[in-house]
């Protein structure tokens, strides 16, 4: 009898233990999560005719906007930064953060069909969003390199820092402010389903308190405080850093918005575990 | 050797119910309020007796309550209640689609379900893209798929459209391919919920097939809830039955089913039926006798006895006898119908004023159950029914005796009818 009880694969009880982080579990599923990322990328440019050459229209066509209005039009400065490399430094970083947190929202909204069927690791959805984002990313970066390079070749002023090398850290931390933040909200949509409308244009409305379309340099002394606050700025800073050596965020701003991202994911993590059990009954 | 590898422990489920909407914020942030001060949820009205039959104005209703049972390895289990028993829940609660309010499962082994085949299949993707994707959806792993995709694509039957988006699949195609996949999980437990009513004939008796296979060459156990008695007598080693999410019978399939059915049918029997509407046909059913061996019946037969029925009419214009006659339908108590008779036959039988006839039954073919009858009059000539009196008596055959050898060995084998044999 003793035995027999030790042999049980699953115990299904009423709730989740305080914070069991189903680990685990979402490594068990990772060929769903690679085929969830599969399907993401292909079936979103099937039967189009310009294919995947969708992911480069849209940055360039954002920076093009940006160029007009922006900077011919307010001409606001980009610190001696060729304009275009400038807007999309801050796109398509700022667009990967925006993916992830729009998707990773959506999360039970979007799939309640399928999570009202079948059980697999809930957190295997936000995960594969995270990484499809990431392609869709990495696409446009390479873009992004591409043309960095041409306006080096003809003899724009802005030079490499070594922060380069922390480009894949940025990048990884702006995916998981996303997810985590994503996270929370998605678990508050099983109920108020208020905050699906809320997240698409709060997200737009934020891209405006991010130094994307104007300089860090323009936001006056005595709001820099508060406005670094903002956890995507430090991320966003450093990543434009990286490339043009226009200055570092202190360590204490970086450190605040590291803590921020830690906090947001653990707290999302955690809810999004209470929220998955129960959520089909709601939803 | 038998193995418990699903042990259900007081389980239940309540759900909420009304609309969640602006009002829930303004209550959760009472109910919290009221948490943090120590005291009950104002807005709580759960009533711990179900709901159904008692207080109308409970916010909560109960899916399942307290339910516990075992299962044992290679067993397969029907699940069987009316509409609203709580079948479903339970499923979804084995499955983890969602969870219980209280209690506790252990399960021994991966459940693979069939709670609804297709599921995430992607229309733009192709037949292939979509079998790596659904199976992983239903937990494999890739090389899993790798393996078996011949025969999930051959099990199909659509290898020439593999390669084509579903999206421009027959639903029946997509179907198919959803079924093999699912059919192809191997699974420790099988959670199967009605999925035989898709595709055609020839397809439905390859999964009851496969099914078989599942559990008796595999000694795989299998969960299978269905509204099709036949399917679960024939499947089935056991049965469990759910009435308004209790669990209320747990034993053998064909105990399980005939409790089931008494629920749902007239169990008193009565031998003399007046009956009491008042119907506006031409010809209408007045009243039955019902007689075992020429005495009223105790509704109970057995080897040989002869069923009577009397049936008594009466009609509005004095009509031609050739004009109508009776239909009798016999049914078993799963809905299945056995025989069916006619006095349309009876050509130039002449009736009195007051019309009534008489039918014989020898019950001897009839294997032991439960039956009932339906009586109509008509005109089979004319396709018209004047009269239906569905349900309108019940009996019972006890046991049977065709080739009088002191001993049926036929009701082993659960065949529809017994038929007198000559050997020789």
């Amino acid at each position: 009898m003793s035995t027999e009880k030790e042999n049980w694969t699953t115990v299904i009880t009423p709730k989740n233990s305080f914070f069991r982080l189903n680990l685990k579990e979402l490594w068990q599923y990772r060929d769903l999560i690679f085929s969830f990322v599969k399907r993401d990328i292909t079936a979103t440019y099937k039967q189009t005719i310009l294919g995947p050459l969708w992911f480069f229209i849209q940055p360039i066509f954002t920076t093009i906007m940006f160029l007009i209005v922006f900077g011919n039009i307010a001409k606001i400065p980009t610190d001696g930064i060729p304009q275009v490399l400038f807007y999309m430094n801050g796109i398509i970083l700022w667009n990967y953060f925006s993916k992830c947190l729009v998707s990773t929202s959506n999360t039970f909204v979007t799939n309640s069909a399928i999570f009202k069927k079948v059980y697999f690791s809930r957190l295997t959805m936000p995960v594969s969003n995270v990484i499809s984002a990431l392609v869709q990313f990495l696409i446009q970066f390479g873009l992004f390199i591409v043309i960095l390079i041409g306006y080096k070749f003809n003899g724009a002023n802005f030079k490499l820092s070594a922060a380069v090398f922390a480009v894949p850290l940025f990048v990884l931390q702006m995916a998981v402010l996303g997810l985590g933040l994503g996270l929370i909200i998605t678990s508050l949509t099983t109920k108020y389903r208020d905050l699906t409308h809320l997240v698409g244009f709060a997200v737009q409305l934020w891209m405006y308190a991010t130094p994307i379309v104007y300089p860090l340099s323009m936001v006056p002394e005595k709001w820099r405080n508060l406005y670094v606050l903002n956890p995507v700025v430090p991320i966003l800073e450093g990543f434009k850093h990286a490339f043009f050596s226009t200055g570092m965020p202190s360590i204490t701003e970086y450190g605040i918005s590291v803590a921020m991202t830690v906090f947001f994911l653990v707290i999302g993590i955690f809810i999004f575990n209470m929220v998955e059990k129960n959520f089909v009954d709601t939803v | 050797m038998s193995e418990t590898v699903i042990k259900v422990e007081n389980i239940s489920k309540f759900y909420q119910l009304g609309l969640i909407n602006h009002g829930t914020l303004a209550k959760d942030l009472q109910a919290w309020w009221a948490k943090i001060r120590g005291k009950d949820d104002p807005n709580s009205r759960i009533s711990l007796v179900n709901p159904q039959n008692s207080d109308k104005n409970t916010d909560f209703i109960y899916a399942l309550k307290d339910v516990s049972f075992d299962v044992q390895q290679g067993e397969v289990l029907g699940i069987i209640g009316a509409n609203g028993a709580g079948k479903s829940t339970l499923l979804k609660i084995l499955s983890r689609v969602t969870s219980p309010t209280s209690g506790c499962i252990k399960i021994k082994g991966r459940i693979g379900s069939l709670l609804e085949v297709g599921t995430g299949f992607h229309p733009e993707l192709t037949g292939k893209e979509n079998i790596y994707l659904n199976g992983a959806i239903l937990g494999m792993r890739k090389h899993e798929i790798d393996r078996k995709l011949d025969e999930i694509i051959d099990f199909s039957g659509v290898e020439k459209f593999i390669d084509t988006p579903v999206k421009r699949y027959s639903s029946g195609m997509y179907v198919r391919l959803a079924f093999a996949v699912a059919a192809h999980l191997d699974p420790e437990i099988l959670v199967v919920d009605e999925v035989l009513a898709v595709g055609d004939a020839d397809f439905q008796k390859k999964c009851l097939g496969k099914m078989d296979d599942v559990s008796k060459k595999e000694g795989r156990t299998v969960l299978f809830v269905s509204h099709n008695m036949a399917a679960v007598r024939q499947l089935c080693t056991r049965g469990i039955l759910l009435r308004n999410g209790e669990l209320v019978f747990d034993g053998g399939t064909e105990k399980t089913i005939d409790k089931y059915l008494s629920f749902t049918r007239n169990p008193n029997f009565c031998n003399h039926i007046v009956r009491e509407e008042n119907i506006d046909s031409k010809i209408s059913i007045k009243e039955l006798f019902i007689y075992k061996n020429d005495v009223l019946s105790d509704g109970s037969y057995s080897a040989g006895d002869k069923l009577t029925v009397k049936i008594k009419m009466k009609y509005q214009r004095k009509p031609n006898d050739f004009d109508y006659g009776v239909l009798i339908h016999i049914f078993k108590n799963d809905g299945t119908r056995i025989a069916t008779s006619s006095s349309m036959l009876m050509y130039g039988k002449t009736y009195k004023t007051e019309p009534e006839v008489s039918f014989v039954l020898d019950t001897y073919t009839l294997v032991p159950g439960k039956y009932y009858v339906e009586i109509a009059t008509h005109n089979h000539f004319k396709k018209e029914v004047f009269d239906e009196f569905k349900n309108a008596f019940c009996f019972a055959v006890e046991k049977s005796d065709v080739n009088s050898v002191g001993y049926n060995y036929g009701t082993h084998w659960n065949p529809w009818v017994l038929i007198p044999v000559q050997w020789s």
